[in-house]
């Protein structure tokens, strides 16, 4: 709406007791402080930040299984289906290093956007966070969002070495590898779940009914 | 928010002005007896100025600043000349205490002497247990009681232990908290009657609780929530007591019990 | 949305009687509060959060301009388009508009109380759309007509029988003729309906819990992944957000997410949190082709300059309406509009008036336990009564209440005749108690005694029996 802008920016200059924009050196502390990326106050995490990972994944009702290696996703996967009562079928991400996966002749496997009739996705985390046991999936041209929200059942690989303490540390992350901040990033913190209905806690309201994250590398 | 205890070292006779407060005047002086029995007993001075009616709180939740304003210099005036100011009710404390400075304009003399006077005002328990140290009471009271923490004197004093600490000296008497001890029971001053049916379940569900604890006396450090509370036991026919917490603590329960027949 | 606040009296007399609602609060209630204190309980750095959040939304307020250019500028960057609506027929016009120029048919919905707030449903669907609410709780209260009752749980006043009505009755052609009223079935059944709507939508609206003035990112936290589905799959997505979910940076969006889901549900974090940074890019597989974020005013510039600023850091937890006694008394609808409990009480009047809204700030008992759960540390009770003032100045309330306030003002400050006059009264009530104990009923005091019995007063006052006993001067 033309004229709109102006109304509400004068509106918000005035209940300021501004008539105009703030003045150039303070825009630049202002643009200063953000490019600083000072953290406020963090939750102090006891111990090791992959042990708080995995004891987080539990406690907000995800499911996790530590492997070696890579070498073991396949397997792993398969025999997460047949537990579940599942089709050898799976819709994946095209990542690098989802394309290290040696996937059993077994499996179906396709890499592309996720539709209705696929139960189970299987993605790479771009992260982890251990102070909430969330994985971070950022969008790209290997990674569609529909790929962590349409199948029931979401299997998640995840490094060892990309979980990281805090929030913090995640955003940090994402602005070291990434030259521009992707269309989405999906913070996962277990399955989809509602209370909506007498505030009785069901899974899968409408994204995934199971998160499954495979972490990978390094000790038991 | 606590209690800043500025002027807790009490000179050897400590004169106290009593804020008697208005609904213990009006409606169960014998409060204002047990309170003024509890201070003496305890070595303090006590005399009760004339010229106090009301701490504002009527005035001042209803949105009448001014008329709440008049009353405050009425009560900074007439209190100011005592050691210590000290009420039986954590609401009218609560007022003067946390309320008075911010009717006036910051900078200006009444402020201050806003300011200067909340540093010794008291509610009851706190004055006792806080300033006086004191803990040991009158006389026995064998009795299963549970207590009702006024919203006021508990978030704006920071009144929980004060209380407590005082019962679990009276000799027999058992305390049986409520499961939710912080829920307000509805009295709020004039929203009790502007919007009674809202009221009526709140209290209604205090009710419950206190008797869900087989208490037979219920104990607060306020009357509004008292008579709130006694008249609700009345109307659904429940038998328990209801006392303020300055009766038992002066062994002054000869009386008949709040809206008990005498 | 339509209000019906200033017939609170009515809705609370309905609302009480209700015994249903009263079971749905009664379960709520324990459910958040015990959540919430959990949660609180076991994140030592609470306190310090809590003060961290505070700064954090008092330096953005302080320099909203500043934050709201900065927004507008990163997100067209990104390639979103941001349009600014001063009012609520601004924001719906420019909704439509977007529809329109999407040749849309089909529209769903994220939660978004802005969206009620500006009535936007009710807009789109007069314009031809079909308008699918996706959140379970808002997609139920969408079936039967109702408005949200709470800001976390819309349709927190429902039975799962009542749910498993009106299931039925909406979902027998599309194959589900077997009435269930079990929980995991009716989730499961919503599921599956909503789902073919997600992918029929040309257009998805979602609120936003947060704008990112950094990146021109808006944030949603939310546990169900339809907002999300809402965001990605119709190839428009709008966000509508009020101009006072502007934070800075991801460290400030960091600080105040910790505090959001523990106060609201008492989750550490919710199970999304998403952030949205434009439309799809060139090599994204999937993804809204068009990006709009509607930026509201309504009443919060005005907000910024004056006594209720500190409503302006709220954060839509709903802390406050779980934890508010008479909320659980009465539940969201008595309200009568869009927000309730404690932070719609201060919104509504400055929203829509004090002539509309003037019950709400009086139906409180200032317990304080809003402002203590606040994560925002927002001084309600303050602010209510700063409501009552204008009240008051304005003269608004009975005449009766106006009368009796009037005469306590005359009294309270004369001391000698507050004393002489209160003698008497006393002295009269008591005589008329007699040995009874309590009056059932009282002329004047219907207020009081249509709940509770009026406790006799012992008849003479405390100053009268002072003066008598312990002599004058003392």
């Amino acid at each position: 709406m033309t004229g709109s802008r102006e109304k509400i920016m004068g509106g918000v200059r005035r209940a300021l007791h501004r008539t105009g924009p703030l003045n150039v050196s303070m825009q630049r502390a202002l643009a200063e402080r953000i490019a600083t990326h000072h953290a406020h106050v963090k939750p102090t995490i006891n111990g090791d930040i992959v042990s708080r990972f995995v004891e987080k994944v539990a406690a907000a009702a995800g499911d996790l299984e530590r492997l070696m290696s890579m070498s073991t996703v396949s397997r792993a996967v398969l025999e997460y289906l047949d537990r579940e009562g599942l089709a050898r079928a799976i819709v994946t991400s095209s990542d690098p290093r989802m394309s290290q996966v040696r996937w059993s002749n077994e499996l179906t496997v396709e890499s592309r956007p996720a539709c209705d009739s696929d139960q189970v996705s299987v993605t790479t985390a771009f992260a982890g966070i251990a102070e909430t046991g969330t994985v971070v999936m950022l969008s790209d041209q290997t990674s569609p969002t529909t790929l962590n929200f349409l199948p029931e059942h979401h299997i998640v690989l995840l490094d060892r070495e990309r979980v990281v303490a805090h929030l913090e540390d995640a955003w940090a992350l994402v602005r070291k590898e990434r030259t521009q901040i992707p269309r989405t990033i999906n913070l996962i913190t277990g399955p989809s779940r509602t209370g909506d209905v007498e505030l009785q806690m069901e899974f899968g309201a409408h994204g995934p009914r199971r998160v499954y994250v495979l972490l990978i590398g390094g000790s038991q | 928010m606590s209690v800043s205890l500025d002027n807790a070292h009490p000179p050897n006779r400590p004169r106290v002005g009593l804020f008697v407060t208005c609904l213990v005047d009006l409606y169960r002086p014998s409060v204002g007896f047990a309170t003024v029995a509890l201070l003496e007993s305890a070595g303090c001075e006590v005399e009760v100025p004339a010229a106090q009616t009301c701490c504002g709180q009527p005035g001042y939740n209803s949105g009448d600043s001014e008329t709440a304003r008049a009353i405050a210099c009425q009560v900074i005036e007439t209190f100011e000349p005592f050691d210590y100011i000290v009420v039986p009710s954590g609401s009218c404390a609560g007022m003067l205490r946390a309320h008075y400075p911010g009717l006036f304009e910051t900078d200006t003399p009444w402020r201050a002497r806003a300011e200067e006077l909340t540093g010794r005002v008291y509610e009851l328990t706190s004055f006792l247990v806080d300033v006086l140290g004191i803990e040991m009471t009158m006389s026995a009271h064998p009795a299963r009681v549970t207590y009702h923490d006024a919203c006021s004197g508990m978030r704006e004093l920071g009144i929980r232990k004060q209380p407590r600490a005082l019962l679990a000296h009276v000799p027999g008497l058992e305390l049986a908290e409520l499961s939710e001890p912080e829920v307000c029971c509805g009295f709020g001053g004039t929203f009790c009657v502007k919007y009674p049916e809202i009221s009526g379940r709140m209290v209604s569900n205090k009710i419950a609780d206190i008797a869900a604890t087989q208490a037979d006396t219920v104990l607060a450090g306020d009357l509004g929530c008292l008579l709130n509370i006694a008249g609700r036991l009345r109307r659904e026919r429940i038998p328990i007591k209801v006392r303020h917490i300055a009766e038992v603590l002066a062994g002054m329960t000869e009386g008949p019990a709040i809206g008990e027949s005498r | 949305m339509h209000s019906t606040s200033n017939q609170f009296p009515t809705n609370v007399r309905e609302a009480v009687l209700d015994d249903q609602l009263r079971l749905a609060l009664g379960r709520a209630q324990t459910g958040f509060v015990t959540n919430r204190t959990n949660a609180i309980g076991a994140l030592p750095e609470f306190e310090a959060l809590r003060a961290a959040a505070h700064d954090v939304k008092e330096h953005t307020l302080a320099h909203l301009d500043f934050y709201l250019e900065l927004f507008e500028h990163q997100a067209t960057e990104a390639g979103a388009h941001v349009h600014w609506a001063a009012t609520p027929e601004e924001a719906r016009e420019i909704v439509l508009d977007i529809c329109r120029k999407a040749d849309a048919r089909t529209v769903t919905k994220g939660k978004s109380m802005v969206g009620e707030e500006i009535a936007l449903n009710d807009a789109m669907e007069a314009s031809g759309l079909e308008v699918i609410e996706t959140d379970l709780g808002e997609y139920i209260i969408q079936l039967s007509g109702e408005p949200p009752s709470h800001i976390i749980a819309p349709a927190i006043h429902k039975t799962r029988e009542e749910i498993g009505d009106l299931f039925v009755r909406h979902h027998a052609e599309l194959g589900f003729e077997e009435r269930t009223t079990e929980a995991p079935e009716l989730v499961s059944q919503a599921r599956a309906v909503l789902r073919s709507e997600f992918q029929r939508a040309d257009v998805g609206i979602t609120g936003a819990n947060f704008l990112v003035a950094e990146t021109g990112s808006s944030v949603i936290v939310t546990n169900e992944g339809n907002g999300d589905l809402s965001n990605t799959l119709p190839r428009v997505h709008i966000v509508t957000a009020g101009i006072e979910k502007v934070v800075p940076s991801f460290e400030d969006l960091s600080t105040i997410l910790r505090l959001l889901a523990r106060s609201a549900t008492g989750q550490e974090m919710s199970a999304y949190t998403t952030v949205s940074t434009g439309p799809r890019r060139q090599d994204d597989q999937d993804g809204p082709a068009e990006f709009h974020i509607v930026l509201l005013d309504n009443g919060r510039s005005t907000m910024l300059g004056g006594e209720f600023r500190d409503m302006l850091r709220c954060i839509r937890c709903g802390a406050c309406l779980n934890h508010c006694p008479v909320y659980n008394s009465i539940g969201g609808h008595a309200y009568g509009w869009v927000y309730p409990g404690p932070m719609g009480s201060v919104l509504t009047p400055l929203l829509l008036g004090l002539d509309e809204a003037h019950h709400l700030p009086n139906a409180c008992t200032m317990n304080g336990r809003c402002e203590q759960v606040c994560p925002m540390s927002i001084p309600l009770p303050r602010m209510l009564r700063a409501l009552r003032n204008r009240e008051f100045k304005r003269g608004l309330g009975t005449h009766r209440s106006k009368l009796a306030l009037a005469l306590w003002s005359f009294a309270a400050r004369r001391p000698k005749l507050y004393h002489a006059l209160s003698r008497l009264a006393m002295t009269t009530l008591g005589w008329l108690a007699g040995e009874r104990g309590a009056f059932p009923w009282l002329p004047l005091a219907g207020g009081w005694t249509s709940a509770r019995d009026l406790p006799a007063p012992e008849g003479e006052t405390f100053q009268a029996r002072w003066r008598r006993i312990a002599g004058k001067g003392r």
